[in-house]
């Protein structure tokens, strides 16, 4: 009996140990930061001026507590009537903010407290995030520590006390072992070994490979930002191949010389990389020109050009069968659906994992474009007779990827 | 049914006891399981601790692995993109398959500016799109790594303008003495034409054909018997009865692939009112179109005259010989049913003695054959060397009488009777040049070398036949410093122009137009009655005269015609035959024979030897013998069991030899020249005669080179039987009394099929033509009866597992036995298409050969003369299918669309699959066979030195992008060619349409010359399948090893012969 209950004591702290573990997962939830990247990315930096001014540290420059609820929701009147308002204006090059009027207080909140707690990152900019242990988990650690120091304890104590009454009652006990050769506490160590060990390695290996995150330097400080997003040109002009072919294809450099032929020089908000040095915008046209072998005052290919060769992020294993046309033209998938918002990156960095669980969950909720009442849809899925019969019959009324086979091997491995 | 039995080889005919053994095994070689019972487990070769220890060391080497950074890989653009290129879609354009002359019009498959695969051109109708083995293969041979890669001028290299500079300046020193030009048959009409204005340049000089096999008998007796020193056109679709004595028609004799189209258009069944043509094959070996005659007799072959005769004889032709016995009675019977069918009826000879094709002309002459199946308006322009040319150029540079001698496409160093004798020749003449595109025989004993591109990188038109141009277009800028034959000698004659343009203008001259022209280019083909360009059977010389008689109607100068493409094609017409029937008639009586006697023949992979060094050609297991990588002896079971004491009709003896890869050598003496050659007892052959496959034994001058220079595909595989042909005084013939002693050595033979045995299992069904007019429901009548025992649905009622329905599009794959000939090209198409693996002969001798569809051959009847029955066999797909069930990890599974899915990066290798699989289709990469393995060194003495060389960069480019390469340990097998039926459903979808029939097709089904393999979607009730299978429902179609309720997605139609034999009963009843 005593047995079991050590046993059951031990399992207990044990599991109790794995929640605490576990529930690091939950603290991870960073409301701020979340925010911050979803709306105020693309104009503000939390550490120096960007677009905007830096956000650490606003609401102390700010005139009043309450004045960044009145602005946020309502710019474009306040950048007329308020003085502080009117003197960022004139500072940041007559850029008006967005208004943002569905954020809420608190999230503003959040926006600016994980602003002033935000500190320079040091290394990789993204990858496996690496979050700065929060006051909260320590706490629970040492909670947790001490409970099972007590718990170590209590359980010392327990077979002190059982030896002495078995003395007490002339039992003989065994001879005492120390408990690092006990062997429940070894089962135990080695249980929690096996339960650690076994987590990472099957996390480790399913990583294996896994780019998300990558944002490569190349050779040319191409901001995508600045094409798709500020001058709004169509991905498929430069990738127009996603149309057509498997691969999108990064356009020829003639392709560049288009625009560039005319587009001479940079005139925009000032490009900064990520890790915060200004980038020379005329001076990566230039490289374009060095490529493409053009000579811009001449206005003639004088010099022998050479490819650029620019560093793939997206790498899909070789026994991977993935054709843009399908998705692109096929499908009507948007580019930004894996891509990521990509009119707002100034370099790209690879947004999805590109992992096999990724794909599959997409193809299990996206609905195939049958063709509808209206003639909308692709004609090809008309030979799915049944499925069209069903949704007549209001059985159901979509058709995912899945229920025409799309999550099967030998759609994508051949 | 159940009296019928076939077999794959006499192991399973006998049942002897290492075959049952063999059978129960799982693996053919022994496991070391023994080391791991109980007792001594701890003295076993791997024992605990070394297990233990492997485990850490693979561990960390994972762990390491793991911790090892991404590679960086760069993507990098075009500078500037071509309009027409688009990064991951394929091109394809029309060109022409050529060698040595043969020609078949294809259309090249182009990705990312590489050729990577061949496939037939529809618009011909001669081929009707169809290929062959060595067509199919020939995109390999583009990549060859031992192709000529720069000029060289007495073994340095030279650039282009200095080799010029030297040719010219040799050229004019040596012009006391004839120049000579020596090629292999040259069918285009611009070449030719080129090289008379190069011969204008030189006067005196003369331009030689060579041909490896030579045809000439035909081309001198067709000048005898009609005053045309050419070979006419024939036409096997329009003959009811075919009768040939030894001409290997469909597979290697002239050109296969038409013919095999054409006679298939007799042998596929119209259920409706089925009818076929009668096929009698009279020869002295199993060759592909013996095995597919509905009548076969053989005979020694000195007596292919006498049988001629007898055959002209019996048709009233007056003459007689001394042929009896069975042979006798064939003649009879085929005589019989030619009279009946005159105009209907053809009779085509192998034989290279023009005394016996002028009997064949009279034959022909007798059964109206002339106009209706033979057609001398369209000559053909396969073969035109004649052996009495090259004969005296040899005598000509042994007597020091040719100034300067010029080789292109031709190697009579390796494949003339008398090479010798020509090689001491060349090295006698004071300036020779070679243009051939690759290091051969002849190439290493030329002073220069001026090496010319593939034809992959030509440009450039043949005319197979008159009126039936094909065109020649580059697929590739020219890998490697090579210049085309056509502009070198171009540069020769001083004409500014290169070929291409000199080519443009030629077509747009003839053509009348740039339109016309590009059309042609987009065509590939153009068949116009009006397009008299050449006539490529004669001497240029002599152009003129020899057309006369043919063309006359059209004699206008084409050149300043302009060509209205709407002209039809001419009537067929024959020609007047004034040949010396009794001369001919007493010179064959003269032909002495022997007590054995040998024959050479072609093998439809490797042919005449000229690209002996293709991987893919090597591994294709000959269809009759199921040998690859050798040629042999094959002798028959009675010699067999006289000089070996082997006789494979006793189970006892078996053991002796069957079961072994290591045959026997025999030493066979002809004419004073003796060879050691293995041999292949098989049955069908003529008991005194022993048949060798030609285009082996490639072997460089200096020995230690042949791997460098031939290549090491073609490095000490076989011997070289081309010296034991000899010359009559007019021709040369290819067979010859012989004297055979057995050496006692023995040498490995890897042959594929004996391991894959149905143990028994009917999985041919075969019937004769009178049986089926009379019982057309037989075979479904069988089916019901074996199949009504599951109850109602046999679909539904023979398994315990669910129904899974097929919403959309469902595959299906139909397989027509009667039309199969075995030519293996869908194998070849099928490894070109699917990246599969050349393993080599070790590995093909330890039963791990690739290939994903092999041809399976079938023995029936008498033992000692059986028929054979061809069976492609690639994966059934089976819906129910025994492999997925027993997959651990699932890694093989069931599609929506009927296909057998494998998936390599999810297959772990436990071979369960293959295990369970009744069809035997599965293949395991046992090895690194694509060169992955982290450990460069680690298969060394595994993998053939083919292989290996399959791996550099260069020959990687022939794979195909949309379909992975695999390592090693992991299961493979036929995908229905998913990719392309991938490709056709995007392709629909993004032209908004339903999918349409035939837009998808499998490699097997495009590479197949007479269309007996129908692929498509059998949910479309208006698809070419459906309609097959609802057409054929009662009639011939059946599934193999129906009753397992595997519920295969490959139906065969029943194999019909044109015979009152019984077919498949073990013991002929002789009428």
């Amino acid at each position: 009996m005593n047995q079991l209950t050590r046993l059951f004591l031990k399992i207990t702290a044990i599991l109790l140990f794995l929640t605490l573990i576990s529930s690091r997962e939950l603290l991870f939830a960073a409301d701020g930061e979340t925010l911050f990247k979803a709306n105020c990315a693309s104009c503000h930096k939390p550490l120096e001026a960007y677009v905007g001014p830096a956000l650490k540290g606003a609401r102390q420059r700010e005139p009043s507590k309450d004045w960044v609820y009145k602005w946020v929701p309502n710019t474009t009147v306040m950048v007329n009537t308020d003085p502080y308002a009117m003197k960022l204006k004139s500072q940041f090059g007559n850029v008006v903010m967005t208004s943002f009027p569905d954020l809420k207080k608190e999230e503003i909140d959040a926006i600016l407290d994980w602003a002033d707690k935000y500190t320079k990152p040091g290394g990789t900019p993204e990858g496996p995030v690496t979050e700065p242990q929060s006051d909260n988990s320590i706490l629970y650690g040492l909670l947790t520590l001490i409970l099972a120091v007590i718990g170590f304890v209590l359980l010392q104590v327990n077979s002190n006390l059982k030896k002495l009454t078995d003395e007490k009652d002339g039992l003989k006990s065994p001879t005492p072992v120390p408990f690092y050769r006990n062997k429940a506490y070894l089962l135990l160590a080695i249980i929690v070994l096996f339960l650690f060990g076994g987590y990472f390695l099957v996390e480790g290996a399913m990583g294996l490979g896994r780019m998300k995150g990558y944002q490569p330097v190349q050779p040319i400080y191409y901001s995508h930002k600045v094409h798709a997003g500020d001058n709004q040109i169509s991905c498929l002009y430069c990738h127009g191949n996603a149309q057509d072919s498997k691969h999108a294809t990064v356009p020829a450099v003639n392709v560049c010389m288009n625009c560039h032929m005319a587009v001479k020089s940079y005139g925009g908000k000032p490009l900064v990389k990520e890790d915060g040095t200004a980038v020379n915008a005329n001076g990566e046209i230039e490289k374009l020109y060095q490529y493409a072998g053009w000579n811009p005052s001449t206005k003639t290919y004088d010099k022998p050009g050479k490819p650029i060769e620019w560093v793939k992020i997206h790498n899909l294993p070789d026994f991977v069968y993935f054709n843009h046309s399908q998705h692109v033209k096929v499908g009507r998938v948007q580019c930004q659906t894996c891509h990521g918002e990509i009119q707002k990156m100034d370099e790209v960095k690879q947004f999805a994992d590109l992992s096999m669980g990724w794909c599959v969950n997409c193809h299990r909720s996206t609905n195939v474009q049958f063709n509808d009442a209206q003639g909308h849809g692709n004609k090809f899925y008309s030979i799915y007779e049944k499925f069209h019969e069903d949704i007549k019959n209001n059985k159901y009324d979509s058709v995912t990827v899945e229920k025409i086979g799309g999550t099967e091997c030998m759609k994508c491995h051949y | 049914m159940s009296d019928k039995k076939y077999w794959q080889n006499f192991e399973e005919l006998n049942q002897n006891e290492a075959e049952q053994k063999k059978l129960k095994k799982e693996f053919k070689e022994e496991l070391p399981f023994e080391d791991l019972s109980n007792e001594n487990i701890f003295n076993a070769k791997t024992p605990r601790r070394d297990f233990l220890k492997y485990m850490g060391f693979s561990t960390a080497a994972a762990a390491l692995a793991a911790s090892c950074e991404m590679p960086v890989r760069k993507v990098i653009p075009f500078l500037h993109k071509p309009d027409d290129m688009i990064p991951g879609i394929s091109n394809y354009y029309a060109s022409t398959y050529i060698n040595d002359g043969d020609a078949v019009p294809v259309v090249v498959k182009q990705r990312e500016g590489r050729p990577i695969k061949i496939e037939g051109n529809d618009l011909s109708s001669l081929t009707n799109g169809g290929t062959s083995a060595q067509c199919q293969s020939s995109v390999l041979d583009l990549y060859d790594t031992t192709r000529l890669r720069y000029p060289q001028a007495n073994g340095k290299e030279a650039t282009f303008e200095a080799i010029d500079k030297m040719l010219a300046a040799g050229l004019t020193a040596n012009a006391g003495k004839p120049v000579v030009l020596l090629t292999s048959s040259i069918t285009s009409p611009s070449t030719k034409q080129i090289i008379s204005e190069f011969l204008a340049k030189y006067p005196g000089s003369r331009h030689v054909q060579y041909d490896a096999v030579s045809y000439s008998g035909m081309i001198l007796a067709n000048e005898a018997s009609y005053g045309k020193k050419a070979i006419p056109a024939y036409h096997f679709e329009n003959a009811k009865v075919i009768v040939s004595l030894g001409a290997d028609f469909l597979t290697t004799w002239l050109s296969p692939v038409v013919f095999a189209n054409q006679y298939a258009q007799n042998r596929r069944i119209d259920e409706e009112k089925p009818s076929m043509s009668k096929h009698f094959q009279f020869e002295s070996h199993y060759s592909i179109t013996g095995a597919n005659a509905d009548e076969r007799y053989l005979h020694k072959p000195s007596e292919t005259g006498a049988v001629a005769l007898a055959l002209l004889g019996a048709l009233g032709g007056g003459t007689s010989s001394n042929i009896s016995g069975k042979v006798a009675e064939g003649i009879k019977k085929a005589a019989a049913e030619l009279s009946a069918n005159k105009g209907a009826a053809l009779v085509v000879c192998g034989s290279n003695d023009p005394n016996i094709q002028i009997i064949v002309n009279a034959i022909n002459e007798a059964i109206g054959a002339g106009g209706k199946t033979i057609d001398w308006n369209t000559p053909v322009n396969y073969r035109q060397g004649i052996d009495a040319d090259v004969l005296a150029l040899t005598n000509d540079l042994n007597a020091g009488n040719v100034g300067a001698l010029l080789v292109y496409g031709a190697n009579p160093a390796y494949s003339f009777f008398a090479a010798d004798k020509f090689i001491a020749g060349v090295k006698k003449c004071p300036f020779t040049v070679s243009y051939s595109e690759k290091m051969d025989e002849t190439t290493e004993l030329c002073k220069y070398i001026v090496p010319s591109h593939h034809w992959l990188e030509c440009w450039g038109d043949a005319e197979m036949q008159t009126g039936y141009v094909s065109v020649i277009q580059p697929i590739i800028h020219p890998l490697f410093k090579t210049r085309q034959f056509e502009s070198s000698l171009l540069k020769l004659t001083g004409n500014a122009n290169d070929y291409e343009a000199y080519f443009r203008n030629y077509w747009i001259t003839k053509l009348g137009s740039v339109e016309n022209f590009e059309k042609f280019l987009q065509d590939g083909v153009i068949e116009n009655s009006q397009l008299k360009t050449q006539s490529a059977f004669v001497n240029v010389s002599d152009l003129t005269s020899a057309t006369a008689g043919v063309t006359s109607a059209e004699e206008a100068d084409s050149a300043s015609q302009k060509i209205n493409p709407a002209v039809p094609l001419p009537v067929m017409s024959g020609a007047t035959f004034s040949g010396n029937v009794a001369d001919a008639a007493s010179k064959i009586s003269s032909i002495k024979g022997g007590e054995t006697e040998m024959v050479l023949y072609q093998k439809v992979s490797i042919g005449t030897g000229s690209r002996a060094n293709n991987a893919w050609l090597q591994e294709v297991s000959d269809p009759i013998s199921k040998a690859t990588w050798d040629n042999y002896a094959m002798i028959s079971p009675q010699m067999g069991k006289s000089l070996f004491g082997v006789d494979i009709f006793n189970r006892n003896d078996m053991d002796k030899y069957e079961v072994h890869i290591q045959k026997p050598i025999i030493k066979v003496t002809v004419n004073g020249k003796t060879i050691e050659i293995p041999i292949l007892i098989m049955p069908g052959i003529h008991p005194n005669v022993i048949a060798m496959a030609v285009g082996y034994g490639r072997q460089s001058i200096n020995k230690d080179k042949t791997a460098e220079y031939i290549g090491p595909a073609a490095n000490g595989v076989g011997v070289n039987v081309y010296p034991l042909a000899y010359y009559n005084g007019t021709t040369v013939i290819y067979s010859a009394p012989v004297t055979i002693e057995n050496t006692g050595d023995t040498y490995p033979i890897a042959q594929t099929q004996v391991h894959q045995i149905t143990e028994g299992r009917p999985v041919v069904r075969e019937t004769t033509l009178a049986n089926f007019i009379a019982r057309p429901g037989e075979v479904q009548e069988e089916r019901e009866k074996e199949l009504k025992k599951f109850g109602e649905s046999f679909e539904r009622d023979g398994t315990l597992y669910p129904v899974i329905d097929k919403p959309g599009i469902k595959w299906g794959m139909s397989i027509d036995l009667n039309t199969c000939i075995g030519c293996s090209a869908c194998t070849v198409a099928c490894v070109a298409e699917n990246n599969i693996s050349t393993v080599g002969k070790y590995e093909v001798s330890r039963f791990h050969d690739m290939q994903w569809i092999r041809i399976d051959r079938y023995f029936t009847g008498d033992p000692q003369n059986p028929d054979i029955v061809f069976q492609p066999m690639t994966c059934q797909q089976c819906d129910n299918a025994p492999c997925e069930n027993v997959c651990p990890v699932s890694a093989t599974n069931h599609s929506s669309e009927g296909i057998n899915q494998m998936v390599y990066n999810r297959c772990i290798g436990t071979k369960y699959c293959a295990n369970n699989c009744p069809y035997k289709v599965r293949r395991f990469n046992w090895a690194d066979y694509n060169g992955a393995d982290s450990f460069p060194d680690n298969q060394r003495g595994i993998i053939s030195d083919a292989t290996t060389e399959l791996n550099a960069d260069l020959e990687r480019m022939v794979l195909n992008p949309d379909v992975t390469v695999r390592s090693r340990g992991v299961m493979e097998k036929c995908s229905f060619c998913v990719q392309r039926c991938q490709e056709g459903k995007l392709n629909a979808k993004k032209e908004d349409r339903p999918l349409k029939d035939m837009e998808v097709k499998t490699a097997c089904m495009q590479a197949c010359p007479t269309h007996a393999i129908v692929f498509g979607n059998v949910n479309d009730k208006d698809s070419q399948i459906s309609k097959l299978r609802a057409r054929a429902q009662n009639e011939r179609k059946f599934y193999v090893l129906e009753e397992l309720h595997t519920l295969p997605n490959v139906n065969y139609l029943e194999k019909i012969r044109n015979t009152d034999r019984r077919v498949g009963s073990f013991v002929e009843k002789e009428s």
